[in-house]
């Protein structure tokens, strides 16, 4: 991160640029309007937005790699020169040597048939026209530079030999490998944990400086932002809301919108009884409290309290083939015992491949387990069979994926009916309807979302119908596996409170699963933090984030951006 | 939510388009697809009116002398005046056997003699006439019946056996996914034309349900693939795994919740195979396995017209051939136009 006062030489200047978008003859649709900004030499721009602000789009343009059917307005100068006005094949030239990008994807951004070497030699090769020998050997520096461990071995590695933080890694490589003057890195992080987030930041932050480039840093996250750059442009359904120096934007926001996403993302330092949304800032007024002066919320048991779920030396394995007869043992969960509080929240933490998902498919055994018992209020729930249904209603699950977890082909009505018939809950045809109707307003959701199919509704509205599935067969405990992450930060906010309006009023015990620390220790009363299929410390949640005593949770802790552990703008 | 507000928004339900809904409109769009549903409709229109009997019913009366031409040809190839009797006689006499049937041949002869006088044959039809001065107009509408119902019901059949096989293989896995693979292979590993005719040997009678029995049985290879490359995909969606978590059956989360995400596929195979079927059926026919002499279908046609085509009546075969061409090339742009409309772009 560069500190310069004054602004050097202007290297991308985009001025009221705007895409439309065709749909079919009578409609367009107008992703970006009127955007103007400039990125200068030597410094990193955060282009912040949620879904459907028009970022990627706006990278996309940059680049000239929007789909056919769209249609951009306005001039976009680099070095000087309009790249929209530019011959086809001097773009191409310039792309990959003066501008490059790294996408959200390492996986389906490289080519799973070829080694890393093989697609970087490629770019090389495109761009440098180096000879093949010297580019075989400028491949294996780029990947020392990245941090990629043992790069002469690694380059001859494919794609799946790689995690995907060295698959990210590689990404990069091939984006730098030609010295570009300007490098966009679209959600580069996204789909990484957290831990490996913060090492691919401190590498972008790190390049940067070193090759004195310039990064177009496109993020959902303004927490991330604080970390990595100079200036921030924050936008929304395809306009800029505002823009200016980070410390500017962070400390003295000038926006409504600003103020409000720079709010609404939970925090480790503090713990409102409910969070602030969107609403809050672009219609003020109409609550009662400012969303920013609301009551504590205290968190923690006590320790007498009644335990209505109780693992033991739960665990998981899965057998892969080996040949004819063999097989090969993986262990997703090795061995988790917790307890579960009435009424309270308990957290649980992990990156991807930490079994907490394995976990939770165990509890609503909709996976086997190979070891262990569950006991719901003292009756083993392993031992019980498969198909009694008495005690899959208590323990209720939403996944992560809103588009994925309803059937598109049924409409709302009918997925919140379906639990209902299975369970024989309420007698008549009428009853359930109304039941249907009662869950829709509980969860905030108009009553005509009855006869709409999942396609009608956006990702928070789909989440609140399969919240409403679960409550329609009142469970006592309720598992969220990452339920808010798909979501926007102002989405999230409101899923959240929704939840805890949930457990206020029906009692409900949750087991609340999520990569994100601060989300984690919003919800939770206690915390357990998972790796490697094994459970390695479980605390009360203000306990676990202050004095964190297993080396992984200090590890996790250490990750999470700076902007989170201070106190809300 | 008040009983009131329950009976407003009961009373005031949305027209919402569901994704049948959407599919229809998407496919109304496309106008070649629209053009040949239209083209399809026809064709089922005449083999329903052929069914009921409106139409066709006497398609067996030899209205017309033999091979008589279409009307456009204008009557310019004179009919053969010779009568088959006489030509007959004379052999008899030639060779100086005494014809067995004679007697009984006379009789017939005088019992028609007054109606024979009385009805006039035509010279010449709108599609001609076949040896037997059998109206081929009439012979296509009635076989138009039987090649499409063929077509349908042993798609139908084909469908529901692959779809039901597949469904199995694919959600449960394990034990019953290798023996219904082990099905798959050998019956794909013996050669097609072996494998009908062996059917057709065991079952041993001809008729219309043979062939479609034959051709279902032998079919539903390809569409049993392809379903349960869906359900091996499906099974570990969330929707899925969240119709398990509430406690739905097997059955049900196969039938209720995967199907109707699969349907496009099903109905596509479904549509496919109708014109597959079709094509088959006129090749059973060729080779003798096909509907029996009572009935006729476009393969029976064609088969006649094999004969006729060496002494230049090519009528039959032309109606025929141009009647399967049409429907299969309709059905076949149908079949497309649908593929793309069902495609379910769910976001």
């Amino acid at each position: 991160m560069s500190l310069q006062t004054e602004r050097a030489e202007t290297l991308l200047d985009i001025r009221d640029l705007t895409v439309d978008f065709r749909i079919d003859r009578a409609t367009t649709l107008r992703a970006v309007r009127n955007v103007s900004f400039d990125v200068a030499e030597n410094e990193t721009v955060a282009l912040v937005g949620e879904s459907g602000s028009g970022k990627s789009v706006t990278a996309l343009a940059i680049l000239g790699l929007l789909p056919e059917n769209a249609s951009v307005g306005g001039a976009t100068l680099f070095i000087g020169r309009d790249l929209f006005a530019m011959p086809r094949r001097e773009l191409q030239r310039l792309r990959g040597r003066d501008i490059s990008i790294v996408f959200q994807e390492p996986m389906s951004s490289l080519n799973p048939v070829f080694s890393v070497g093989f697609q970087l030699v490629e770019v090389l090769k495109q761009h440098a026209s180096l000879r093949p020998r010297d580019a075989r050997a400028r491949a294996v520096d780029l990947l020392r530079e990245v941090g990629i461990p043992e790069p002469a071995a690694k380059v001859r590695a494919y794609p799946f030999e790689l995690s995907g933080g060295q698959q990210q890694r590689v990404m990069i490589a091939m984006a730098i490998a030609c010295e570009p003057k300007l490098l966009i890195a679209d959600e580069p992080t996204t789909a990484l944990d957290v831990t490996v987030q913060k090492q691919i930041l401190e590498l972008i932050a790190e390049l940067q400086a070193r090759r004195r480039m310039s990064v177009l840093f496109i993020t959902h996250d303004l927490a991330l932002v604080a970390e990595v750059a100079d200036r921030v442009v924050v936008m929304r359904d395809g306009e800029v809301r505002e823009q200016g120096p980070v410390r500017q934007v962070y400390e003295a926001p000038a926006d409504a919108y600003t103020k409000a996403l720079l709010a609404c993302r939970p925090r480790l330092t503090n713990r409102p009884v409910r969070l602030p949304v969107i609403d809050d800032f672009l219609n003020p007024g109409r609550e009662e409290h400012p969303p920013l002066e609301l009551p504590e919320r205290s968190r923690g048991l006590r320790g007498d309290e009644d335990v209505i779920l109780e693992a033991r030396h739960l665990a998981k394995s899965f057998y892969r083939r080996e040949g004819l007869i063999g097989k090969h043992e993986e262990r997703a969960v090795k061995d988790a015992s917790f307890k579960l509080a009435r009424g309270k929240t308990l957290g649980l933490v992990g990156e991807s491949g930490s079994g907490k998902t394995t976990l939770a498919l165990m509890l609503v055994r909709l996976q086997q387990a190979t070891r262990g018992e569950v006991l719901l209020e003292g009756v083993d729930l392993l031992s019980v069979r498969s198909d009694s249904i008495e005690h899959k209603r208590r323990i209720q699950i939403v996944f992560q994926n809103p588009y994925a977890s309803l059937n598109p082909r049924f409409t709302a009505g009918q997925i919140l009916m379906e639990p209902m018939h299975i369970h024989g809950i309420g007698e008549t045809q009428t009853g359930r309807r109304e039941l249907a109707y009662a869950m829709f307003e509980k969860v905030g959701l108009p009553a005509d979302a009855f006869f709409k199919y999942p396609h009608e509704f956006s990702g928070g509205q789909r989440q609140r119908i399969a919240i409403a599935r679960c409550l329609t067969m009142r469970p006592d405990i309720l598992i969220c596996d990452e339920s808010v992450s798909a979501l926007d930060v102002s989405v999230q906010a409101q899923l959240l409170n929704l939840l805890q309006d949930l457990q206020d009023e029906f009692g409900m015990s949750y087991l609340f699963i999520s990569h994100d620390l601060a989300v984690v220790k919003y919800m939770s009363d206690e915390i357990m933090v998972m790796t490697e299929g094994e459970v390695v410390e479980i605390a009360d949640s203000d306990e676990i984030y202050a004095r964190p005593r297993h080396p992984y949770t200090r590890k996790l802790l250490a990750a999470l951006p700076n902007a989170l552990l201070e106190p809300g703008a | 939510m008040s009983p009131a507000a329950l009976t407003l928004a009961a009373a005031h339900r949305p027209e919402s388009p569901g994704l049948w809904t959407l599919a229809w409109r998407r496919f109304l769009r496309d106008r070649l697809g629209a053009g040949c549903l239209a083209i399809v409709v026809v064709f089922v229109a005449v083999a329903l009116a052929s069914a009921a009997g409106l139409i066709a019913s006497d398609w067996s009366h030899e209205t017309a002398v033999s091979y008589a031409p279409p009307n456009f040809l204008g009557g310019s190839t004179a009919p053969d005046e010779a009568s088959p009797t006489a030509v007959r006689d004379d052999v008899s006499e030639e060779i100086d056997i005494k014809d067995p049937l004679a007697d009984e041949l006379a009789e017939i002869r005088k019992a028609l003699a007054g109606r024979s006088a009385v009805e006039t044959k035509k010279a010449t039809l709108p599609l001609g006439a076949d040896k037997w001065g059998r109206d081929v107009l009439l012979k296509l509408a009635k076989g138009t019946e039987t090649s499409l119902l063929v077509g349908l019901s042993a798609a139908l059949l084909a469908t529901f056996l692959g779809t039901l096989f597949g469904a199995q293989a694919g959600y449960f896995g394990g034990r019953i996914d290798d023996f219904f693979n082990w099905l798959y292979s050998v019956l794909t590993s013996i050669p097609y034309l072996l494998l009908i005719l062996a059917i057709a040997a065991v079952l041993n009678q001809k008729g219309t349900s043979t062939v479609v029995l034959i051709l279902g049985l032998t079919g539903w290879t390809g569409i049993f693939r392809l379903v349960r490359a869906e359900y091996l995909k499906h099974k570990v969606r969330e929707y899925v795994l969240a119709a398990g978590a509430i406690g739905a059956s097997d059955t049900r989360r196969m039938f209720a919740h995967i199907l109707p995400n699969v349907s496009h596929v099903v109905l596509v195979q479904l549509s496919l195979h109708v014109v597959l079927f079709i094509k088959s059926e006129v090749i059973l026919s060729f080779l003798g396995f096909g509907v029996g002499v009572e009935t006729v279908s476009w393969g029976s046609m064609l088969n006649e017209a094999q004969a006729e085509l060496l002494i230049g009546k090519w009528w039959q075969l032309a109606a025929a051939t141009a009647a399967m061409a049409v429907l299969v090339t309709a059905f076949s742009l149908f079949t497309d136009a649908l593929r793309d409309a069902l495609d379910p772009r769910l976001r």
